[in-house]
């Protein structure tokens, strides 16, 4: 039950984009999510949408995986587009008592809608394509410029990587306590929102004081084999920019220019 | 009967790309008051199966049924049927979570809807099964020992009288007086509680001296059913599973290949030792 959630999940592949530099993958994401707030127009969100199903094709990530990560924010997006159909100002196209939906409500709902979408796919999209490591890798290398004002960068991205490691046993080990505790009779299913909160109780205990042993485990086998932060620690696999990542920088160069430029001319 | 199993199968993320058929067409009966091992390599499926036996997984086809009920029926009670069929987990660590080990045992029997007399009657005589001393009860229950939470966990289950009792590895983890320990008490509840046990383990030592039955399972299927007698003449197919037959089985079994004259099926020291006498001493006498 637990374990189907996609949202984050590495998606093995041999295809261009996995390939590419985890710094390309990062700001490219963070630029197209920027690019989906700044430029509202629809021929804008038509921009997006064909240059990311451009990127899709490109990462061999079969289409049903994307589509999956949106069933999570399926009632987000729902949420969202409610309140923007009846709370827009404007034309009034259908009344019922004090509802009513407005032309501009519907423009707005829908083109929130598509930007929503937009966004989650183009981020899972960089999620699938890259490894929690080579992601925690890569924002340590982009981000290194900080230390130099004393953010502790490696701890951060160390921290990251170990919680994204973590996220599956925990799961995993919570699956294993509600068993454990159902085989004693124990209900998380019915009752009100207090009982149901009250049953967790079995559940929480075990599995917070098996976090806390992991944590200290791994910590002590960490020190056993010499960590001792970043400082002077060198890489298996040092980050290096490649032709193909230059190559991706001048698309992403081109993409933001072509939707500045469908914005200026509509 | 206590349990009946037909033709279950079981598949994990189906529909997805890591589909795996963990059991295949399983068929099996367990009598009242039996004392089964269920025997595999990691990962044969043996887990997994005894999470059917309480309802705690649903198989994808087949049936069970518990005293001849059909327990996928609808309106079959699962949280009724986990009362009768108490499923000790490997882990004591997933389920102890109240201050003091008697609240915790308490646990079962108040969620059977005891009054907290009543279930606290029920936990003093559960603990008292499992022979944890009395200074321990209102410790807290992660400061025992292994051996003494495995006690402490068993004590959870039992507290609920269940008919048949299931134990995944009870003994992993223990040291080899905390395994004789935890296997005798099991033995001891079998015997004068008539509970029927189910004892999953992946060690034919630690089955051969307990268990009246021995169930083997490899890759989702059951590989052979019997008495421990008859499951170990099966040497080459148990080692081909991933398993060894009992060291002293071996040795008697290289014997025998030797040409000495001993029974080859033999399951415990004791036996293997008389048998080992008797042979020594024909050969005396055909010396002399």
């Amino acid at each position: 039950m637990l374990r189907d959630i996609t949202l984050g999940q590495y998606y093995p592949a041999d295809s261009v984009i996995h390939k590419l530099d985890p710094r390309v993958k990062l700001l490219g994401t963070v630029l197209y999510i920027v690019s989906l707030f700044v430029f509202g127009k629809p021929v804008n969100y038509l921009l997006a949408a064909v240059f990311l199903i451009i990127l899709i094709r490109l990462s061999k990530v079969p289409v049903s995986f994307m589509v999956r990560g949106l069933r999570a924010i399926f009632i987000l997006m729902l949420i969202t587009a409610v309140f923007n159909l009846f709370l827009t100002p404007g034309t009034v196209v259908w009344q019922l008592w004090k509802l009513k939906i407005t032309k501009e409500g519907i423009r707005v709902a829908i083109l929130m809608v598509i930007r929503l979408i937009l966004l989650v796919m183009g981020s899972s999209l960089m999620t699938l394509t890259t490894t929690p490591n080579d992601l925690t890798d890569g924002m340590e290398k982009g981000l290194g410029f900080l230390k130099k004002i004393h953010v502790p960068v490696h701890e951060i991205a160390m921290m990251m990587s170990i919680a994204l490691r973590f996220i599956p046993i925990l799961m995993e080990e919570t699956d294993k306590i509600m068993k454990a505790q159902s085989a004693r009779g124990a209900d998380f299913d019915t009752g009100n929102l207090i009982q149901k909160a009250k049953s967790l109780v079995p559940v929480l205990v075990p599995l917070f004081i098996s976090a806390f042993r992991r944590a200290n485990d791994l910590a002590m086998a960490m020190e056993a084999r010499g960590y001792h932060g970043g400082e002077g620690r060198t890489k298996m696999r040092p980050l290096e920019y490649h032709r193909n990542d230059h190559i991706a920088y001048l698309v992403l160069a081109g993409y933001l220019a072509i939707m500045i430029a469908a914005k200026m001319l509509t | 009967m206590a349990i009946r199993i037909e033709h279950l199968e079981y598949v994990y993320s189906a529909g997805t790309a890591f589909e795996r058929k963990a059991l295949k067409d399983i068929n099996l009966t367990i009598g009242d008051g039996e004392f089964v091992a269920l025997i595999g390599h990691t990962g044969s499926g043996k887990s997994t199966l005894i999470q059917h036996l309480n309802g705690l997984l649903r198989g994808t086809s087949g049936r069970i049924f518990y005293k001849d009920e059909d327990i996928y029926a609808e309106g079959y009670s699962m949280k009724a049927l986990r009362t009768h069929v108490g499923l000790v987990f490997q882990y004591p660590e997933h389920q102890l979570f109240e201050t003091d080990v008697l609240t915790d045992v308490c646990f079962g029997p108040k969620n059977q809807g005891l009054s907290p007399q009543e279930a606290q009657r029920e936990a003093l005589w559960a603990l008292e099964q499992v022979k944890l001393e009395k200074s321990f009860y209102n410790q807290a229950p992660f400061d025992l020992s292994g051996g003494q939470k495995r006690r402490a966990a068993i004590a959870g289950i039992l507290a609920m009288h269940p008919d048949v009792l299931i134990l995944d590895e009870p003994t992993a983890g223990l040291d080899p007086q905390g395994r004789d320990e935890i296997l005798g008490l099991v033995k001891s509840l079998h015997e004068e509680q008539g509970i029927t046990v189910i004892l999953v383990s992946h060690s034919m030592e630690d089955v051969a001296n307990y268990a009246s039955r021995i169930v083997v399972m490899d890759h989702g299927s059951i590989l052979l059913d019997g008495t421990p007698k008859e499951v170990f003449a099966h040497r080459s197919e148990l080692e081909a599973a991933g398993l060894a037959v009992p060291q002293v089985t071996r040795v008697m079994d290289d014997l025998a290949q030797e040409g000495w004259i001993v029974d080859r099926n033999v399951t415990t020291c004791q036996e293997a030792a008389a048998q080992i006498l008797n042979a020594l001493h024909k050969e005396k006498h055909v010396q002399a």
